[in-house]
């Protein structure tokens, strides 16, 4: 090979590289995916209606190609004035936000409902999840026959040596039997006091923990058809996480949002845990009395009412729990404590919630620490010199959450 | 060692009574189990019933604590969230505490739709972001069980309810049409509002021959009439104590309650601070006849009867050239004392300032003739911005109480004020309300004169209400309301405006008024955003000084003379003021800061009168004086005064004129009907204190706060719950002091003695650095943030706004007065107060006293489960739910500042019903009841825990508010944002005495203070222990000639003594 040769190869591959870089930085930089998750998913489908609607070929649809492009800037002025407009307001019943976007942006959105096609359902008895063996029944039964073998060995044994010992003319006394044998009984008592505390322990530490609660809400509300099949963002219900101490309950008016449009259940079938079916088109019937909605007059004319959810996570009074420290800070993602919760048909309580629970994932965690070269992290860290220096002089790799005092009491309790 | 600072006369003496006491840290049995007392449980009286009631009972408590289900919990969201409500995260309002006529912006957080706590505005350039004990705690106010829920009528001896406004409205309005041109007056405390006033210009003009009176409770008539006479203006014109180089006061307690002690309170200590390579301070010479909190702040101070304050006056005067004969003196110190004060005002003319508490006219003329004689005005009095906050003038009132009698008053309209009690003749007021026909209330709580009214429509609460008020002329603070009414109230304004038959609401009437005068809408949102409107800069004037009356006014005040042996002073406590927050059990369990007693008022009086009176020598008769001090029952003296005798306890504190009793104003609060004190005016204000109103005199032209008195003892008990030497430092060195003089020759000199200490032990650890190598502890390095916190003992007055705030911030219980008598009281931050050097009248040094945060903290070792233990950040955490009361670390901190709860004070415990029979067998006021009603619990912080029985607590550096902080800074990326942040009782304080902020960053307040600005004052309590504090404190300076005590004159026998056994 040539010299030359080798060199024109390298420049081609670094001029081939560049402009893949380049490539993805121009044409692919607009996510049409993220912008229409972020923006539009709340209510449009792609496939199919919503309290929107469907998104795939609404440029053929509508009355010329660049309609969408004018529509989504300008929503409050084309309902007052454009036909296609009042028409669709008129079909779906609930006005669209306005919005700034840039007109790549919609036509990336556009591009992807376009593209988009229904998931494939994965199969649900995957062979590599088989179920885990249980095998302590196993270990159990083993354990007992090794005790008995010993036990009778034991015996065995003694019975040897009496004979041995009555051979050489030694006295011993009549063996007393293994239930009245001081050792055996002893050890019993050590045994059955170990178990017993081990499970009055863990019972008394068990007291207030509620790993599983599942209590019967007021409106059976599933965060699988919510979260999970629709794809709405955890945020826009639970907006405080990112804000506040708390995640917050929607409001009645935030859930009528979405529901002035939705106004029957149309997905799959619903089960409850005793397998009753769930009439979904039902249970918004009882979200519009408790909003006061009439769904005929598309008006409020009853006075509404709040709706009295019962409180699943429980921390005790003496506990202070941020969510926005987790969320924004932290950059948690909600099922790191709340569990798959887009697949929880009703909301259960996924995590212990015990403080055991909570110092484990603050010793593993690690921070968001600030790094001068890359410019990456957290600058507020940047206080802490003596951790920066000794990551550069390679003495540790990574800070967790423990080294800047996360694992204090007064961090979670005053 | 030789004694230096002393809380109490049994710490001076050291006597054996007082030795015993400071041993043992909590001074009693266990509650339940009184007869057990050391003896085993075998040798009670009962032991085999003892031994089954406790057997007994653990078990069931550990039953049902063990088997009680988990309570299902609801979580409720808004049906349509509020856009600017996020449930969790506080919001800020800026709005105005109106007080009877005092003003101050503040800012009021706001949680989930409550207040729940008031902080200073910094915007406002008068209060600067001060604020008063009261201030703090009206907010708890807001939230009184007693308030008044809705109009009344009264038919027959009780109130009814009147279901709506608009029947209520005609009601009066058909009442008053039959008048038969009586006139219609109405009746209020000072009002400054400009909406407010035009509103009664309006009404006034309405109905012909009606006037509109306006009373103080304390009134500042005499000064209103002075100026009147001196510049031709009613009015009381602004001072400046910034200005001022020297400044001299009559018996005004400026820090205090005087006219604005918060805008005073600001301006004084910035002349008080030192700063820079040379150090300035002012010089404050006070004159007055008790000792009150200003005067136990002065560098110089002189006691002189009250009925000699106008000789003190006129000799002030005469040596500064006026044409004025004095009285003589016959008190030698007293007249040095004028001399020093003449001099240093001569020396200073145009930078000094003479002000005088008295409610003389004449007095107030001699004043000011002093003050153009010194060229005050113009410099630090400014004519051209007037001070709003009294216009009450004593006359008028007086002049209103006898056509009220005469029947010649048609109607009475009562706002804000409350003469039933405060007025001097009540019972002349109170027979005159009932020959008035119609009388209407506007009180927003069933108080004494509301009782007597015929109709009652109580006003919002000023946190409910909107409105405005000019506390200095061309100086705007708006009030903006931060919670819907409670209750079915209307704004006083509002009730005006419907019987003047104007149809608008005052909101609305509001807001067109300041859109108008603020142009735009805009302006006017941002306005109400500052909670201000203030010219840019302060404009600056001198009156034009008349001084024609200043001959006449003299000889008549020289004509007046002592009429006997003993004088009575009646003066405002800071935690009470004129007692219209009767009903605070913040403000009742807040210690005096000179006094430290809670819950009363009393005889003040040195030792030497309670020798002559109750026959205690207290410092010479150690029995006596154990007798006194130890017990918590006090004798008591009955005081008359023009034929009224009043029956109160003896408090000795020294300082105070040897022929002088002082007397507390703002309590004895009372309703008609004895009975009927706890349902109408409160829980708290029941049973607190004696009236001391009626003692007030009128003399001709105003009402007089001093009179001869005669004193006897009435041989009676009275318990008083007096919180100081309840934690004693037991005389070892806690704080130090030096002279102005002789910091600035050697500014090392005031801390000699730390540094000494300091050095032997590093010398005694042979090694080189004192934090380091002078201990067994192993130093721990803190890598990011150290909290730490400076306070200024020479700013800071002691008026004791932080603690308030603090309680406020941190769900502090209140214990009422029997627990606080046993040592229970719970504030976390306490303000020292130390006497030292001439016992008759002594230097006074107040020091805040809150949890030290030490590093090597003595508690944090001796904690059996670790509860409480040391953050990386530098905090002493206290862990409640680890805590099982051992009280082990309590006794062990050398500060006295942890805090255990007794009893279940805030009904935090799941074992119900168990404060009512404590209230029952009388181990716990009923003030904690009220605490505890879920009303008044509205007002807890959400952030903080609520304590339960058996577990310690102290000072947490407002851990919530680090935490807060640090969370802002995190989602910001910006470490500064936690550089300089504000504890509650840092935000609370009107002179910026307390600094607190990351010790580790350079940058911080804290850090230059101790390592740049102060190092020369900068000291820790007891550093000799090694225990580290975060707290550090900067020594005291004082501008006088006289010797401090820490410092040593050096051809004083005993000094050189002294210097001898120590070598």
């Amino acid at each position: 090979m040539s010299p030359n040769r080798k060199i024109f190869n390298k420049t081609l591959a670094t001029f081939l590289f560049i402009a893949l870089v380049s490539f993805t930085n121009t044409s692919f930089a607009i996510d049409g995916e993220a912008l229409f998750k972020a923006n539009c998913a709340n209510c449009h489908k792609p496939l199919e209606d919503f309290t929107g609607p469907a998104l795939q070929g609404a440029r053929k649809r509508e009355p010329d190609p660049e309609w969408a492009y004018r529509w989504v800037n300008n929503v409050n002025s084309m309902l007052e004035t454009d036909p296609y407009a009042k028409a669709m307001l008129a079909k779906h019943g609930s006005r669209m936000t306005q919005f700034n976007l840039k007109r790549e942006e919609i036509a990336a959105i556009l591009d992807y409902a376009d593209k988009y096609t229904a998931p494939v359902v994965a199969a649900k008895n995957d062979p590599n999840a088989a179920p885990e063996e249980d095998n302590s029944l196993l270990f159990g039964i083993l354990t007992l026959i090794l005790a008995v073998i010993a036990l009778t060995l034991l015996q065995v044994n003694s019975s040897l040596r009496k004979l041995s010992d009555e051979k050489e003319g030694i006295y011993r006394s009549e063996p007393v039997p293994f239930y009245r044998n001081k050792s055996y009984l002893m050890i019993c008592i050590l045994v059955l006091f170990c178990i017993g505390g081990y499970f009055y322990v863990s019972a008394n530490m068990g007291l207030g923990r509620m790993k599983g609660y599942q209590p019967e809400q007021p409106i059976y509300y599933s965060h699988k058809v919510h979260a999970g099949t629709n794809q709405i963002s955890c945020l826009y219900c639970h907006g405080g996480a990112q804000d506040s101490k708390h995640a917050n309950v929607p409001s009645v008016t935030t859930c009528m949002n979405c529901h002035m449009g939705i106004k029957e259940y149309k997905g799959e079938a619903i089960f409850r845990e005793n397998g009753l079916q769930v009439n979904g088109t039902a249970e918004i019937q009882k979200l519009y009395s408790y909003a006061g909605w009439n769904p005929e007059t598309k008006k409020y004319d009853k006075p509404g009412k709040p709706i009295e959810w019962i409180k699943i996570h429980n921390l005790p009074d003496h506990v202070y729990f941020n969510h926005s420290q987790h969320v924004k800070v932290g950059k948690q993602n909600c099922q790191t404590c709340h569990g798959n919760i887009q697949e929880m048909p009703e909301v259960y309580q996924f995590a212990e919630l015990s403080m055991g629970w909570c110092i484990n994932c603050h010793r593993e965690t690690k921070v968001d620490f600030y790094n001068t070269a890359t410019g990456e992290g957290n600058k507020f860290y940047s206080i802490y010199e003596k951790f920066h220096n000794d990551i550069k002089a390679g003495k540790m790799d990574s800070v967790t959450v423990e080294k800047i005092g996360g694992t204090e009491c007064q961090r979670c309790h005053y | 060692m030789e004694k230096k600072y002393w809380q109490n006369f049994g710490e001076l003496n050291q006597s054996e009574a007082f030795l015993q006491t400071t041993e043992k840290e909590f001074k009693e049995e266990l509650l339940p189990l009184e007869d057990l007392d050391d003896k085993g449980i075998l040798d009670a009286r009962t032991p085999r019933r003892d031994f089954l009631k406790y057997l007994g009972f653990s078990t069931v408590a550990a039953t049902l604590a063990a088997s009680c289900e988990m309570p299902v919990h609801h979580v409720v969201p808004y049906l349509q969230k509020p856009d600017n409500i996020t449930p969790g995260v506080a919001n800020y309002y800026a709005s105005t505490c109106i007080n009877e006529g005092d003003v101050i912006s503040v800012i009021v957080k706001q949680r989930d739709g409550r207040p729940i706590k008031i902080e200073g505005n910094d915007k406002s350039s008068i209060t600067k972001g001060g604020t008063s004990a009261l201030v703090q705690a009206s907010v708890l106010d807001l939230y009184d069980t007693t308030r008044l829920r809705y109009p009344m009528q009264k038919v027959g001896a009780d109130f009814k309810e009147v279901t709506t406004f608009e029947a209520f409205d005609k009601m009066i309005a058909d009442a008053m049409s039959g008048l038969g041109g009586k006139p219609v007056v109405l009746l209020s405390s000072t009002i400054n509002s400009p909406t407010t006033l035009q509103i009664i210009a309006e009404f006034l003009a309405k109905n012909t021959g009606s006037r509109h009176v306006q009373y103080d409770a304390v009134s500042y008539s005499g000064m209103l009439l002075a100026n009147e006479a001196c510049y031709g203006k009613r009015a009381i014109p602004s001072y400046h104590f910034d200005n001022a180089k020297v400044i001299v006061s009559i018996g005004a307690d400026f820090l205090g309650t005087w006219l604005s002690p918060v805008e005073f309170a600001y301006q004084y200590a910035q002349n008080r601070r030192i700063t820079g390579e040379h150090p300035a301070m002012s010089r404050h010479i006070h004159f007055e006849s008790s000792l009150s909190l200003t005067g136990s702040n002065a560098d110089d101070r002189y006691i002189h009867r009250p009925s000699e304050k106008a000789a003190v006056a006129l000799a002030l005067l005469a040596k500064l050239g006026g044409t004025v004969t004095a009285p003589a003196i016959s008190d030698d110190a007293l007249n040095k004392g004028i001399e020093a004060a003449a001099a240093a005002l001569n020396a200073s003319k145009g930078a000094a300032l003479v002000v005088c508490g008295s409610n003389d006219v004449n007095l107030q003329i001699i004043v000011n003739a002093i003050n153009e004689a010194i060229g005050a005005n113009g410099k630090t009095i400014n004519w051209a911005v007037s001070s709003n906050y009294r216009a009450g003038i004593d006359a008028d009132m007086n002049k209103l109480v006898a056509d009220m009698n005469a029947g010649a008053v048609g109607a009475l309209l009562i706002y804000a004020s409350n003469p039933a009690y405060t007025y001097y003749d009540s019972k002349k007021f109170i027979d005159g309300l009932s020959k008035v026909p119609v009388t209407v209330s506007f009180n927003a709580t069933m108080n004494e004169t509301t009782e007597l009214c015929k109709y009652s429509i109580p006003a919002h609460h000023w946190l409910e209400s909107w409105g405005d008020a000019e506390p200095k002329t061309g100086y705007i603070s708006l009030v903006q309301p931060t919670i819907n009414p409670l209750f079915k109230t209307r704004a006083f304004q509002t009730s005006l405006l419907k019987l003047t038959g104007n149809v608008l609401e005052y909101e609305t009437y509001f807001k067109n008024y300041w859109v108008a005068k603020s142009g735009t809408q805009d302006a006017y949102d941002t306005a109400l955003q500052n909670g201000i409107i203030e010219p840019a800069a302060m404009p600056a004037g001198s009156g034009t000084f008349n001084n024609a009356g200043v001959t006449a006014a003299a000889s008549k005040i020289a004509a007046v003379k002592a009429a006997g042996n003993y004088e009575l002073v009646i003066y405002q406590k800071i935690s009470m003021g004129n007692g219209s927050q009767a009903n605070n059990p913040w403000l009742q369990e807040l210690p005096d800061p000179i006094s430290k007693v809670t819950w009363d008022n009393y005889a003040l009086m040195c030792p030497a009168l309670a020798k002559e009176i109750i026959g205690i020598d207290i410092v010479n008769n150690q029995r006596d004086g154990v007798s006194y001090e130890v017990h918590p029952q006090k004798p008591t003296v009955t005081i008359t005064v023009n034929g009224i005798a009043i029956e109160l306890p003896v408090l000795i504190i020294p300082g105070v004129h040897p022929k002088v009793v002082a007397v507390a104003l703002g309590y004895g609060r009372q309703s008609a009907d004895k009975d009927k004190t706890a349902e109408h005016i409160g829980r708290s204000a029941n049973g607190a204190g004696k009236n001391a109103y009626p003692w007030v005199r009128f003399d001709g032209t105003g009402f007089r706060y001093s009179s001869p008195a005669e004193i006897s003892k009435a041989g009676n008990m009275y318990l008083l719950a007096q919180t100081q030497v309840h934690g004693s430092s037991e005389s070892r060195p806690i704080l130090f002091e030096g002279s102005l003089k002789k910091y600035i020759a050697d500014p090392e000199h005031v801390l000699e003695e730390a540094t000494k200490e300091r050095e032997a032990l590093i010398a005694a650890s042979d090694g080189k650095n004192f934090v380091t190598d002078a201990t067994i502890y192993p130093d721990y390095i803190r890598p990011g943030i150290k909290w730490g916190m400076s306070i200024d003992l020479n700013t800071c007055t002691g008026c004791s706004a932080c603690v308030v705030a603090c309680t406020a911030e941190n769900n502090v219980s209140v214990v009422g007065k029997i627990q606080v008598s046993r040592y229970h009281e719970m504030h976390w931050l306490r303000i020292d107060r130390y006497f030292t050097g001439d016992i008759n009248n002594p230097d006074v040094v107040f020091q805040p006293m809150l949890c030290q945060h030490c590093d090597n903290a003595p508690c944090e070792n001796v904690c059996p489960v670790a509860a409480t233990n040391h953050s990386s950040e530098g905090l002493n955490q206290m862990t409640y739910n680890r805590c099982i009361g051992t009280r082990y670390c309590a006794n062990n901190c050398p500060f006295k500042v942890r805090r255990f709860n007794w009893l279940d004070f805030t009904g935090a415990d799941s074992f119900p019903d168990n404060q009512i029979p404590m209230v029952e067998e009388g181990y716990m006021n009923e003030s904690v009841l009220q605490m505890n009603d879920n009303l008044t619990r509205m007002v807890l912080n959400p952030d903080v825990t609520v304590r339960s029985r058996g577990v310690i607590e102290k000072c947490s550096f407002c851990v919530q508010r680090l935490q807060d902080s640090k969370l802002d800074a995190k989602k910001a990326g910006d470490p500064s944002l936690v550089r300089n942040v504000k504890t509650a009782c840092m935000q609370a304080c009107p002179t910026n005495a307390i600094s607190f902020g990351n010790v580790n960053d350079k940058e911080s307040d804290v850090y230059k203070i101790r390592h740049v600005e102060q190092k020369h004052r900068n000291f820790y309590v007891l550093e000799q222990l090694h225990v580290l504090p975060n707290v550090s404190y900067l020594a005291k300076i004082k501008n006088t000639d006289r010797n401090v005590t820490n410092e040593k004159e050096e051809h004083m026998e005993g000094g050189v003594k002294e210097e001898k056994t120590h070598a």
